[in-house]
């Protein structure tokens, strides 16, 4: 039995709430990564987290990649997308192949 | 040129044979396992892509009705009306192997089936964006969770690619190379100690001759003298 959970400012991740996923708001960074480590400790095995707070968490995100769980998804926060998330797919590809070939 | 360590003995020789045959068949086996990984990493970059377009656009949608509501409702109302969710996901993961890398499979199922039962509050006192944020979210959570399954792959399968592509070169620029100069360094030594020993044999038997002939000479000047010196009686 895993979980999901939902990482960002309050009001991008209120919603997931109805979907009966569970929130986690955070205000600051620090606060951030303290509950993105605790959480990977705890069977979670899918962390939802906005790309306004990936930008600031970026070397802890990059410790659970090559990690089965969590997966750190990124999604765009209430401010809309700040094109984390594609150009983490893009790294991907690079780091595959090495270049860009999409 | 080989390191300077080598022994250029035959014992040494078998053994480098050996590892270079080793070599040879993992890197075969290496590159294929390449190949393989990278076709499987493109079809699955490809979904991935499609599918984060998808993801954004729908909460996109999702958090501009959602502004819209929380603009028209009181913070606390709001927080209220989604306080306690009338559904909860429940996830189930496996996992599938994908040319020896462990990649994630999820399952889920909501507790209520119905998707008309989602809104964890009365329509009386909320707003009808609010229905829409929800709405949105419930029809992009599919896509999410598939998102989340297929990015992590990619992200595993990439690493596994990174690994197995250094392997690859490593064998194919320097550990083979390597054994194989080291195998021609050997053979060649061995082939110079042989024809150094022919060599040093042709030069004994020469002496040896030489010695025998010298003795042979002796030998007949000895008889001659003592032919000459016997009278001859007519």
């Amino acid at each position: 039995m895993y979980k999901i959970a939902v990482m960002g400012d309050m009001d991008s991740v209120l919603g997931f709430k109805a979907l009966g996923l569970e929130v986690c708001p955070v205000s600051n960074p620090e606060e951030g990564h303290e509950a993105l480590h605790r959480m990977a400790k705890e069977n979670y095995a899918i962390i939802y987290m906005t790309e306004q707070l990936a930008a600031k968490l970026g070397p802890d995100i990059a410790r659970y990649k090559d990690a089965l769980t969590p997966a750190i998804i990124l999604i765009p926060g209430k401010e809309g997308s700040l094109g984390i998330g594609m150009a983490n797919v893009k790294q991907s590809v690079e780091r595959a192949v090495g270049a860009d070939i999409l | 040129m080989p390191s300077a360590t080598i022994n250029p003995t035959r014992m040494e020789l078998t053994r480098l044979k050996g590892r270079l045959k080793t070599a040879q068949r993992g890197h075969k086996l290496l590159k294929d396992k390449r190949d393989e990984l990278m076709k499987q990493f493109m079809d699955v970059v490809r979904e991935n892509r499609e599918l984060r377009r998808r993801v954004e656009e729908g909460l996109m949608r999702a958090h501009g009705s959602f502004t819209v509501a929380a603009a028209l409702m009181s913070p606390e109302m709001l927080e209220q009306s989604l306080l306690y969710p009338k559904q909860s996901v429940e996830l189930e993961m496996t996992f599938q192997n994908v040319m020896s890398v462990d990649v994630p499979q999820y399952q889920f199922h909501t507790t209520s089936q119905d998707p008309g039962e989602v809104y964890p509050y009365g329509f009386a006192q909320t707003s009808g964006e609010l229905d829409d944020a929800v709405d949105a979210m419930s029809q992009v959570f599919r896509d999410m969770l598939r998102l989340a399954e297929v990015e992590k792959t990619s992200q595993l399968l990439a690493e596994e690619i990174e690994k197995t592509r250094r392997r690859v070169n490593a064998l194919e620029y320097v550990k083979i190379p390597e054994m194989q100069s080291s195998i021609k360094y050997i053979s060649m030594k061995l082939d110079e100690n042989e024809r150094a020993n022919t060599i040093r044999l042709m030069k004994v038997k020469d002496m040896i001759l030489k010695e025998a002939i010298l003795e042979k000479r002796e030998a007949d000047e000895k008889v001659l003298e003592a032919f000459h010196e016997t009278p001859i009686e007519l």
